[in-house]
Order: C-alpha cells, then structure tokens, then sequence
C-alpha cells in the first residue's frame, strides 16, 4: 500500500468514512475530525510508519508537520520518513 | 450550619518540604521544574517535570512501613504530620471518634503499578511482593493517615482527576459545616512521575518540553509535578474554645460537570462552579480580592478559565488578580487543589500573591491581572481556588481571611 493510500485508510477510519470520501483535498475538518480525532490520527501514523511526529495539540499549526490536508500529510510522513531513517 | 476553619496545613512539593520553605519560593516566584531524574527518562520525549527532591523517605519510614508505602503515601503522611502538629490537635475519645480523612489522588500508587508491572513483564519475574496490592491502592494514604493519627470517623479517597484534592476538601468541609465532624483532615497527594506515568501523559500531546507558561501567549503545555497538600478543617466554635491559630475560614465550595467532553474544557462548567461557590458562600463577586487559576499552561484550559472569569465577575475581573502557581510546582494532578490552597492562605493571611511566573507574551483571550512573574503585596479577603478536570467535573473552593 502506497504512503498516500495508508494515510486515507488511517483518516477515513478515524472520519467513520469510506476511502473513497477522502480525497487528496480533504482537510481534517471538512472530514469532521476534532482535536482528539487529530491526536489518535498522529499516533496511528506514527505507529504504521514508524516515525516520530513533531505535534503539539497545545498549537497544531507551530509544528513542522502540516496537517491542513491529506496531501500535506503524504507529504510530511515523506519528508520525515526520509529525515529518521 | 457550622463555621469551618483551617487550623494546620502540611505539604511537601518541588518548591519544598514544608509549608514555611514552599510559602517562602512562591514568595520568591522560585521555579521547581527541571530536568527529571527516573529510571529510563531517555525514552521520554518529555523530560521536564516539579520533582520532589532530597527527600529521604527512609530514614522517615522503617522498612516494613517502606514495604507498605508509595510514594504517594510518604507524601502525604509527612504532609499530614505537618499539618496535625500546627493544629495541636491530638485525635482521642469522641473528637477521634468523629473525625476523619478525606483525601484526593487521581493514579494513587503509580510507582508501585509501574515497578511491578516492569518486573513481571519486563524482567520476567512471576511473583510480586504480597503487599503490592495495599500499596498502590487509592485509599492507602488515607488510610494510613487514620491510622498514624487515630482518626476513627468517615475516611475515603476522592479521585476526580486534576480536580480530586478540590473534591476531597470540599467533602471535607461539608462534613464540618453539617456538624457531623468536628474536624477533618483533608487535601491530597499524586506521584506520577515515573516513566509509566510520564509516559501516559505524553500519549495525550498537551506536554509542554520546557516550561509552564500559563496566560501567556507563547504557552506550549503542561508539565507534571507531584507531592502533597494536607490541611486540617476545623468547626470555627472547637477551634476558637482551644484559643488555635485560625489560618483562614472555608467559607463555601461548588462542584460542576460539564457533561460535555472527556478532555475540553467547558466555560460554562467552570462559570457554574466557581459562582457556585460564590453563592455558597454568600459572597458578593466584588468581594474577591485573587483567584488561584487551574491554569495549566494549556491553550485549551488557560482562554477557558480567562472567558470563565471574565463572565462570572463582569467589571470586576479586571480588578481581581489571578495567578497559577503551577508554573513554579508543576501540576500536581489529584493533589494539585491541595497544595494550590496554599497560595489562597498565603493570600488572605500574609498579604503576598503568588505570581504567575514564566510569563513572557500577553495573550489577548486572557487579559487578566495575571501576577507576571513576581509576588505582590495586596490586602485582600477572599480568595477562591479552581480546579477544573478531565472528564469535565470543576470543583471550587471559597475562602476568606480570619
């Protein structure tokens, strides 16, 4: 399964969403998920990937790691996934 | 109703041993938080937290005391000891027959949960001291104290997350103010600050990596502290007939729930509790000289309780000073409320309030006297103390000076 693919599958699951729902477009929001919904979706990541993500919920835009969307999560896990291997 | 005094108070925290030594850094706006020192703190990605340092239990305890207390129960005997001896009360006859402990913890013995899981699990080991199940138990600091100081009336823990102490004293006072205690001893203790503990914490992602910033702008997080807070209520007529040194009279207390979220905070939880209190206690709002804040250095907490305040006081918020303490000890968890209380004392009996210290950047969704940084002097009357939960249930307690 391709990053972008286990990403959906993680966000769809934390949304009660089908993967097809959830677009490369999608915010989390648009998505219906809350401030713990984001937390459990960090965690999820960080365990299929095995990487660490920088995310405080106390302010989730300070982060490197961009959450706006779908694809700048994609994008995020690669870049990390690159910097801690 | 009865008139309900505080006539002791005990406590043990980052900032120090003893009531006089923490008084004095709070006075001082000292910082008790710094690197923490356990077991496998490299694995922790927070490694900050408001330590209780030099504190040799063993040579307080004997060893078969040390087989049956956590740290959580050291803390709170050696808090409580303090406390019973400013009172000068001995527990005997009828007066120990109807007084007792009513104390606060959100994990209880969590050190001993944490040591033992890591011998069975970990080292593989297939059988645990017989006394593990007594020590990490809720009430066994509770207990304990009951025991160490024969108090032979109703007893129990409170545990309502970082709220617990504030329930515990609240329980306290009512057993008082009914009559059906003459006095009660009462407050709380958390000792989290193992790996396990730290850990669990760290799942939630609202820990700050280097400092308590409550209010101010540029705040990250919380940081855990640990230690104890104990205090000793007392009827006003039992207190005033023994000529006892009144510290400050608890004058009412409100609980609420907000019955909305496991974790956000809610502002009309916090409204309802702390007007709650007020009315309890039949105090008018311009009365209310400083409010010891939750204040946890959360984004989420910090703007809540500010909009709280701002809606239950109206004009007069802006005169009022409020102040979180647990930038110098750390958030204390079940045993915060408790040694928070310390600060309302020190407030209503001394004139100096504790500041809020770490403050750097003015945050304009809390624009309150927050106390920056340093301790002022102020005459004030009363003071009331926050605590708002997990699981959305507040308790607040109103105080006023002697």
């Amino acid at each position: 399964m391709s990053t972008k693919d286990k990403v959906i599958a993680i966000i769809a699951e934390q949304a009660v969403l089908e993967p097809s729902d959830v677009t490369m477009n999608s915010t989390l929001e648009d998505l219906g998920i809350d401030s713990l919904g984001l937390v459990e979706s960090i965690f999820s990541i960080e365990e299929a990937f095995d990487i660490s993500v920088p995310f405080n919920a106390n302010d989730p835009k300070a982060s490197d790691f961009d959450i706006s969307t779908v694809a700048s999560i994609v994008a995020g896990i690669e870049r990390l996934q690159a910097e801690q291997s | 109703m009865k008139r309900v005094v505080i006539t002791g108070a005990g406590t043990i925290n980052a900032l120090g041993h003893d009531v006089p030594s923490t008084l004095t850094a709070m006075r001082e706006g000292v910082c008790g938080i710094a690197a923490l020192e356990l077991r496998d703190v490299d694995r922790l990605s927070i490694q900050i937290g408001g330590q209780v340092r030099g504190f040799e239990a063993e040579g307080r305890y004997n060893r078969q005391q040390m087989s049956l207390y956590d740290r959580f129960t050291q803390f709170t005997l050696a808090a409580a000891k303090e406390a019973i001896d400013q009172s000068g009360l001995t527990f005997s006859g009828e007066l120990a027959a109807k007084s007792g402990v009513v104390l606060g913890t959100a994990g209880g013995g969590v050190s001993t949960w944490d040591d033992n899981y890591r011998s069975v699990y970990e080292d593989g080991k297939n059988r645990v001291h017989p006394f593990v199940v007594p020590k990490l138990m809720n009430n066994a600091a509770a207990s304990h104290v009951s025991m160490e100081h024969n108090l032979k009336g109703p007893s129990f823990t409170v545990s309502t997350a970082c709220a617990s102490s504030n329930h515990a004293m609240a329980q306290a006072f009512s057993m008082v103010r009914s009559g059906m205690a003459p006095a009660m001893v009462t407050g709380g203790s958390e000792s989290m600050l193992c790996f396990g503990g730290v850990k669990a914490w760290e799942g939630l992602r609202v820990m700050s990596r280097d400092a308590c910033r409550p209010f101010s702008a540029n705040r990250n997080g919380m940081v855990q502290g640990e230690g104890a807070g104990v205090f000793v209520f007392e009827e006003y007529e039992h207190a005033r007939a023994r000529g006892a040194d009144i510290l400050c009279e608890v004058a009412g207390f409100a609980m609420s729930s907000d019955a909305s979220d496991i974790v956000m905070p809610s502002k009309n939880g916090a409204s309802r509790a702390m007007a709650g209190a007020l009315a309890d206690a039949g105090i008018d709002r311009d009365e209310v000289g400083y409010i010891n804040a939750h204040g946890t250095g959360t984004a989420a907490n910090d703007k809540t309780e500010c909009a709280a305040v701002a809606d239950v006081f109206g004009p007069h918020a802006d005169k009022l000073m409020i102040s979180s303490t647990k930038s110098m000890h750390g958030h204390l968890i079940g045993g915060t409320g408790a040694v928070e209380l310390l600060a309302c004392i020190m407030a209503l009996r001394d004139g100096i309030i504790a500041p809020t210290i770490g403050y750097e950047e003015p945050d304009p969704e809390c624009a309150l006297d927050v106390v920056p940084n340093e301790a002022r002097e102020a005459k004030i009357k009363v003071a009331i103390s926050n605590a708002f939960a997990f699981g959305g249930m507040n308790a607040v307690l109103a105080l006023r000076a002697a």
